[in-house]
């Protein structure tokens, strides 16, 4: 067990082991995320309130909930970096930031075009637009704080102090919507009881999110080999890898 | 179904298209981005090795 995690630990073998993967990860994402979004936008029955505009949902929520699980997933690298110092998951967690940005960027804007034929308005104030948009500046924050040191290894130690401490507001997101009175509806589906949504529309929301876990697996993949290219200065595997 | 009131989306089809259009756009960018990072990253590590 030991060996074992010493030796995916261990750059080289974590560079080949990526490269392996990220093809299967890719491929099997383009095809769920087309299942998906045809599901969604097809097969899916119109809601009886929100017509079609309901449809939104599919690439509303799966990207919402991939901007926390993403954000959560960062925080859990970079504590295990500063912990063990294992270069290797600060490595992960830099890779996580501008797939993650992205993602939040995704949800407040998909989210915004859904609130204005729903609420009659692009954006309030309220408690859940307001801590994903400080998730997204939180992401933004951790990129350029990273930048702003030219030894990765002061930028992974204070990027991992801002990763940490941002991670107070994902349950923030995810309450928000209990916790305050706000325009945004309550869970319908991450919750103990049964979901209050029909099993048919729910299968194209699983399908998305295993669609976007997979591409998240590409992404980070590609991402994580360019960061350990980047960290292995001088090593001997480097020019038998690049 | 005939595609005009697909398309259409119950008048909704604005906010549906731009939705799911605006979310393949972000991944195909996010796509890019990351293998030219991956490359990027080979280009320097090769020019590292051979200059040392």
């Amino acid at each position: 067990m030991w060996l074992w995690i010493h030796k995916f630990g261990s750059p080289p073998h974590a560079y080949r082991l990526l490269g392996k993967l990220a093809p299967w990860f890719g491929w099997s994402s383009v095809v769920l995320i087309a299942v998906a979004a045809y599901w969604g936008l097809v097969l899916a029955p119109r809601d009886y309130q929100q017509g079609d505009a309901f449809r939104i949902l599919y690439v509303h929520a799966p990207t919402a909930w991939m901007s926390m699980f993403i954000y959560v997933a960062m925080a859990v690298a970079a504590g295990i970096g500063m912990i063990w110092r294992i270069k290797l998951a600060h490595a992960a967690a830099a890779a996580c930031a501008p797939i993650g940005a992205s993602f939040t960027f995704l949800a407040l804007a998909t989210g915004s075009i859904w609130g204005k034929p729903m609420w009659g308005t692009w954006w309030v104030w309220d408690a859940r637009l307001t801590s994903e948009l400080i998730l997204l500046f939180l992401y933004l924050g951790y990129m350029a704080l990273r930048s702003s040191f030219d030894d990765p290894q002061r930028a992974d130690r204070a990027s991992a102090v801002l990763a940490l401490v941002g991670v107070i507001n994902v349950p923030i997101i995810h309450y928000s919507v209990e916790w305050w009175t706000t325009l945004h509806q309550p869970a319908s589906v991450t919750k103990f009881d049964k979901p209050s949504i029909a099993l048919e529309m729910l299968y194209p929301l699983f399908l998305m999110i295993i669609g976007l876990q997979l591409y998240f697996g590409w992404a980070i993949s590609r991402r994580l080999r360019g960061e350990i290219l980047r960290r292995e200065r001088n090593a001997k595997w480097l020019q038998e890898a690049a | 179904m005939d595609l005009q009131e697909f398309l259409r989306m119950g008048g909704y089809g604005g906010y549906v298209w731009s939705a799911y259009g605006l979310t393949l756009l972000v991944l195909l960018l996010n796509w890019r981005a990351a293998l030219r990072h991956e490359a990027q990253e080979q280009l320097n590590a090769r020019r590292r090795s051979s200059t040392d």
